[in-house]
C-alpha cells in the first residue's frame, strides 16, 4: 500500500511539471508584455521593471526561476492588484471557496448515492422513473442556468434567501452550495443507481440472500460497498468539475472566492495572479485526486491484494 | 429437529411448480407442471441440459428467482409452502435449515469482505452465537472441508483463495448450521476431477453423518451415481423421468433419458461405436410445444406423442412421460 | 459482474434465444430495435431535428435582424402584437432572433469541436491499441498526464492569452475532449484484437484489412457513435460556460451561453432575456443526453439491466 502510494504520488509530477511548462510559456508567448497596457513607459523603467520582474533573462533562465519560485510556493507579485502577491490573494480568497466546495461535494455524495440506492431498489417503478428524469435534468442543466433562475424565484420572488454576497452566515451560503452540488447529485444518483443494480445482479448477493439474511442487511453489508466504488472513482473528476463550477458560482453570487478573483483576473489579463490560481487549483485537483485514489484502493480488497504482491 | 428414520413425510414437496419468465420476446415456460419430493437423509439428483429448468427449480423454492420470474404451485418444506411464505419468514429457513451452494465458485463469494465475515454472519444470525464462537465454528467447519490451516485462512479475502479451496470454503458455509436440506448446484463443475471427489466425498459424509437430505443439480452422470439415490431428469422444464440411480441409468425408459446416457463417454463401450448425441435443440420455451415435448427429436415418436404423455408409474416408483416404455 | 449478472437472467432463456425459430437479426438491426423503443431517445431526436431546423431556418423566416434595436419595444415582455413573440433586451434586440442565432453558434461548436476530437481521439486511441506494448503504455501514459490537468483553467487561461477567437474555441474545445474518445477506441481496439472472433478470421485466412473492416470498424462504431452523441453537448457546455463568463465568442456574435449571461443581468426586470435562451440551451442539451444514453442502451446491452 505505501510503495503504491509513493508510486501514485511521483506518478504525479510529471503532471505537475507539464501543468506549469505550459502555463509558462503560454504566458510568456501571449502577444505583449505585462506592462504595455500601460501608458508608454520611459525606457529606463521599462528597463527597470524588466529586470525587477526578470524578464530581461533568457526565456530558460526565467522558466527555471519560475519553477523555483512555485515549489518554494511563491507566485510572486499580482499585476493587478498592486499592493497584493498572488499567495495573498489565494490565501483570502481560498477559504471561501474551500468552504462551498467541501459543503458542496458532501452533500452531492450523500444525497446523490441515497437517491440512487433508493432508484436502483425500485428499479422501474414510477419512483425510479422520475428520479432519474430529475437526475437527467440535472445533468443537462448547466450551473449558469440554474444559478440565476434560483435566485429569481428563491431570492428575487419569494424573498427566503440573499441573492449573492458572502458573510460567513447559513442564508448566504444555501444557493451557491446547492446549485454547485446539483450537477454531482444528479451524476452520483445516476452512477449509484447502475452499480447498485449491476451489484444486486451478481451471484454473491444471491449467496447472501440464500444465507437467509434480511434484505436490509444484504444491501448494507453486501451491496453497498461495491456499489459505491464507481462514485468514489467519480468523485476524482467531481471535484475537478466542481472546482471549475465554483468559478462561474462565484462570480454569479459574487462571492469573494478563488475564482472570483481568477475570472477577474482573466478578464484583467493579470497573467500572474491566473497562473498562480491554475497552479494552485492543478495541485490540489492533483492531490485530491491522489487521495481519492488510495481511498478507493483502501476499499477494494483485490487491489490492496495485488499491490502486495 | 433432525430424525434417523427414512420413511416419513417428506421434507421438501415441489407439487406443479411452474416458472415463467417474463421477456421482451414473450414468456419463457423455464419449469411446467414440475413434481418431486425429498426426505431427509435422501440424496435426489437433478440430471438435464441448460436450460432445462434445474436451476430455477430450486432457485423458484428459495425465492432467489430474478425479478422478471414468477412461480406458482407449491414448495412445501416442512409442512409450510416456501412460496406463500413472506421475505421474513422465507429468511428464517433460508441458510437455517436449507442451505444452497452455487454453481460458480470465482463469484459466488463477496470478494469485498474476508472469509470469516461472510462464515459469522450465517451462524451468529441463525443460531445466535457470538462473535467468537460463531467464528470457532467456522473454522472448525473449514478444517472439516480440509482447507489447510483454516485459523489464518478464514482471515483472508476470496481472491486469494484457488477455486477448488473457494467451493469447499462455499460448501463449509453451507453445512455451518447443519441444514436439513443442502441444495448443490454444480458444486463441482469448476472444479478439477480430483477436487470434485473430495467434495463429493463431503457431501455424502455430512447426509451419513446428520441426515441431511441433498438435492445434487448436475449434468455429470458421473457425480450423480456417486453420490446420489435417485435421480429426476428434466426435459424443457418438465419432469421426464425419476427413479433410483439403477432404475433410471440401467433401466432408463425415457428415450430421452436414453440418449442422455448414451451421450456419455464410456470407456466399456467399443470405439467403433461412437460417441451418440441426440439430434437437435431443446424446444423453443417461449413457444412450447403441446403434447410431448421431446417429440421433434424422439427416434420412436409417433402421432400418439402428439397428446401430452401421461407420467407412468412401475410399482418400484420407477416413473416416466412417455407412452412408451411400459412394457420393457 | 456484469457478466455475471447477465448470466443469471440469460441461464433461463438459454434454450429460448438459441432456437432457430426465432428469427435471427445482425446486431444492428437489434440495435435500432432497441433505440426506437427508448421512447425518451426518440423522442430526444425528434425534438433535437426540430431544434436544428429552427436554428438554421428560423432566423431567415423571423422579419427582425438580430442587431436591430427596436427603441419603441426596450424590455419588452414576450408579447404578439409587438411582434417580439419571446420579449425583447434592454436595448430593444428580438430575443428569439437573438436566442436562434446564438444556437447556430452553440450548436456548430458542438459539431466541430467534436469532429475534432473524434479526429484526433479516434486516430490516437486506435493506434495504441493496435500497436500495443511498449508504445501503447508510453501513449497512454501521456494521456493520462495531460488527463490529470485542469482543463476549464488552462482553456481560460489560452482564452485570455490568445485572445477570444471562434476558431480558437472550437480547437481548443476540440483537442481537450480528445482525451476521453482516445482512451475508449484504444481500450475496444486491444480488447478487440485478441477476441476469438478476429483470431479466428485471423486463423482463417482473412486479411487484415479486411479484418479491420468486417470486425474491427463496425465493433468500434458502435462505442464512438455514442461517445460522440456525448461528447457534442459537453462541448456546447464548455462553450457556454466560456462564453457566460465572458471569455467565449464576442459580440456581435453570440451564443446560448452569453445570452444567457445577458439574461442574467436584467433578469428581475425582464425574466424571458434569461429563460428563452435558457430553455433552448437545457432542451438540446437534456435530448443530446437522452440521445446518447438510448444509443449506449441499445448498443451495449449488457448495461441494459
Amino acid at each position: 500500500m505505501a510503495k503504491h502510494s509513493l508510486r501514485r504520488l511521483l506518478g504525479l509530477i510529471p503532471t505537475l511539471l507539464l501543468l506549469l511548462t505550459v502555463a509558462f510559456f503560454l504566458i510568456r508567448v501571449a502577444p505583449g508584455g505585462p506592462f504595455d497596457a500601460e501608458k508608454a513607459l520611459p525606457p529606463e523603467i521599462q528597463a527597470n521593471l524588466n529586470a525587477k520582474y526578470h524578464l530581461d533573462e533568457s526565456l530558460l533562465q526565467q522558466y527555471f526561476r519560475y519553477l523555483g519560485q512555485v515549489v518554494s510556493l511563491d507566485f510572486g507579485p499580482s499585476y493587478q492588484y498592486k499592493d497584493w502577491t498572488v499567495n495573498e490573494l489565494i490565501a483570502q480568497g481560498f477559504p471561501v471557496s474551500l468552504t462551498v466546495g467541501l459543503t458542496a461535494i458532501v452533500l452531492a455524495f450523500f444525497v446523490g448515492t441515497m437517491l440512487g440506492i433508493a432508484a436502483a431498489l425500485r428499479q422501474n417503478s414510477t419512483v425510479d422513473y422520475s428520479l432519474m428524469g430529475f437526475a437527467m435534468l440535472g445533468i443537462s442543466i448547466p450551473n449558469f442556468v440554474i444559478a440565476p433562475i434560483l435566485i429569481l424565484l428563491l431570492a428575487v420572488y419569494a424573498g427566503w434567501l440573499p441573492a449573492g454576497g458572502w458573510d460567513w452566515g447559513v442564508p448566504s451560503m444555501v444557493l451557491p452550495i446547492v446549485t454547485l452540488a446539483l450537477p454531482a447529485i444528479a451524476y452520483i444518483a445516476r452512477i449509484t443507481r447502475g452499480s447498485m443494480i449491476e451489484v444486486l445482479h451478481s451471484n454473491f448477493i444471491r449467496t447472501a440472500r440464500a444465507k437467509g439474511l434480511s434484505e436490509s442487511i444484504v444491501i448494507r453489508r453486501h451491496a453497498l460497498r461495491p456499489a459505491l466504488l464507481p462514485v468514489i472513482s467519480y468523485l476524482g473528476p467531481a471535484i475537478a468539475g466542481m472546482i471549475s463550477g465554483s468559478v462561474v458560482i462565484e462570480r454569479i453570487f459574487s462571492i469573494p472566492g478563488l475564482g472570483s478573483y481568477f475570472v477577474q483576473g482573466a478578464l484583467n489579463r493579470d497573467y500572474t495572479l491566473v497562473m498562480g490560481v491554475v497552479i494552485f487549483y492543478g495541485v490540489l485537483i492533483l492531490v485530491l485526486n491522489f487521495l481519492v485514489d488510495l481511498l478507493y484502493a483502501w476499499l477494494n480488497p483485490k487491489i490492496r491484494y495485488d499491490q502486495k504482491r | 429437529m433432525k430424525s434417523s428414520t427414512k420413511s416419513q413425510a417428506p421434507l421438501l414437496e415441489i407439487k406443479d411448480l411452474n416458472v415463467g419468465f417474463d421477456t421482451p420476446e414473450g414468456e419463457v415456460h423455464a419449469v411446467n407442471n414440475l413434481n418431486f419430493s425429498i426426505k431427509a437423509g435422501d440424496t435426489l439428483a437433478i440430471v438435464g441440459e441448460s436450460g432445462a429448468g434445474k436451476t430455477q427449480t430450486v432457485m423458484a423454492a428459495l425465492g432467489l428467482l430474478a425479478e422478471n420470474g414468477h412461480a406458482s404451485g407449491q414448495a412445501i418444506f416442512k409442512g409450510n409452502d416456501l412460496l406463500q411464505m413472506s421475505a421474513a419468514e422465507l429468511n428464517r429457513h433460508r441458510g437455517r435449515e436449507i442451505a444452497m451452494i452455487f454453481q460458480d465458485p470465482m463469484t459466488s463469494l463477496n470478494p469485498y469482505l474476508r472469509i470469516d465475515k461472510q462464515m459469522i454472519e450465517v451462524v451468529m444470525h441463525h443460531q445466535g452465537l457470538n462473535k467468537n464462537q460463531a467464528r470457532e465454528h467456522a473454522v472448525e467447519m473449514l478444517r472439516a472441508v480440509r482447507i489447510p490451516d483454516p485459523e489464518r485462512r478464514i482471515r483472508q479475502y476470496p481472491h486469494e483463495f484457488s477455486g477448488g479451496m473457494r467451493q469447499r470454503v462455499i460448501v463449509a458455509m453451507g453445512l455451518l448450521c447443519e441444514p436439513d436440506l443442502l441444495i448443490a448446484d454444480e458444486p463441482t463443475t469448476a472444479l478439477d476431477v480430483t477436487v470434485q471427489g473430495q467434495i463429493s466425498h463431503l457431501m455424502g459424509a455430512l447426509r451419513d453423518n446428520s441426515n441431511t437430505a441433498i438435492i445434487l443439480i448436475s449434468h455429470n452422470l458421473g457425480v450423480v451415481a456417486g453420490l446420489c439415490e435417485r435421480v429426476l431428469v428434466m426435459y424443457a422444464g418438465e419432469a421426464v423421468e425419476c427413479g433410483s440411480v439403477e432404475q433410471v441409468y440401467y433401466d432408463p425408459r425415457h428415450p430421452y433419458t436414453r440418449g442422455l446416457l448414451e451421450s456419455v463417454p464410456r470407456l466399456d463401450r467399443p470405439e467403433e461405436q461412437g460417441l451418440n448425441s441426440i439430434p437437435g435443440n431443446p424446444p423453443n420455451l417461449l413457444t412450447l410445444p403441446a403434447g410431448c415435448k421431446f417429440r421433434d427429436r424422439c427416434p420412436e415418436a409417433s402421432d400418439a406423442c402428439r397428446e401430452k404423455p401421461p407420467m407412468q408409474l412401475d410399482d418400484q416408483r420407477h416413473a416416466w412421460r412417455c407412452i412408451l416404455g411400459g412394457d420393457t | 459482474m456484469t457478466k455475471n449478472a447477465e448470466q443469471q437472467l440469460v441461464d433461463p432463456f438459454e434454450a429460448a434465444l438459441g432456437v432457430s425459430d426465432v428469427k435471427g437479426r445482425s446486431p444492428w438491426e437489434d440495435a435500432w430495435h432497441r433505440l426506437l423503443k427508448n421512447r425518451a431517445a426518440v423522442y430526444s431526436a425528434f425534438i433535437m431535428g426540430f431544434m436544428v431546423l429552427l436554428v438554421v431556418f428560423g432566423p431567415m423566416l423571423i422579419s427582425w435582424e438580430s442587431d436591430f434595436t427596436d427603441w419603441d419595444y426596450t424590455s419588452s415582455p414576450p408579447s404578439l402584437e409587438s411582434g417580439h413573440w419571446f420579449g425583447t433586451d434592454a436595448v430593444g434586440r428580438d430575443i428569439l432572433v437573438r436566442t436562434l442565432e446564438g444556437g447556430r453558434i452553440s450548436l456548430l461548436v458542438g459539431l466541430v469541436a467534436t469532429i475534432v476530437s473524434l479526429v484526433i481521439g479516434v486516430s490516437y486511441g486506435a493506434t495504441a491499441g493496435y500497436f500495443g506494448g511498449t508504445a501503447d503504455r508510453m501513449m497512454m501514459r501521456v494521456v493520462d498526464i495531460i488527463y490529470a490537468l485542469p482543463f476549464m483553467f488552462l482553456m481560460i487561461l489560452l482564452m485570455v492569452v490568445f485572445g477570444r477567437h471562434i476558431l480558437l474555441i472550437f480547437v481548443a474545445i476540440g483537442a481537450v475532449n480528445w482525451l476521453d474518445m482516445a482512451r475508449i477506441v484504444r481500450g475496444q481496439t486491444l480488447s478487440l484484437k485478441n477476441t476469438e472472433f478476429v483470431e479466428a478470421a485471423r486463423a482463417c485466412g482473412v486479411q487484415d484489412w479486411a479484418i479491420i473492416r468486417r470486425h474491427i470498424v463496425p465493433n468500434l462504431l458502435g462505442v464512438v457513435i455514442v461517445y460522440v452523441t456525448l461528447t457534442i453537448p459537453q462541448v456546447i457546455l464548455i462553450e457556454s460556460f466560456l462564453s457566460f463568463l465572458g471569455l467565449g465568442v464576442q459580440e456581435p456574435m453570440s451564443s446560448w451561453g452569453a445570452l444567457v449571461s445577458d439574461g442574467a443581468q436584467d433578469m428581475e426586470s425582464a425574466p424571458w432575456t434569461l429563460i428563452v435562451p435558457s430553455v433552448f440551451l437545457t432542451v438540446t442539451l437534456y435530448c443530446f443526453n437522452y440521445i446518447g444514453d438510448g444509443l449506449r442502451d441499445a448498443l451495449d446491452p449488457k448495461d441494459r439491466l
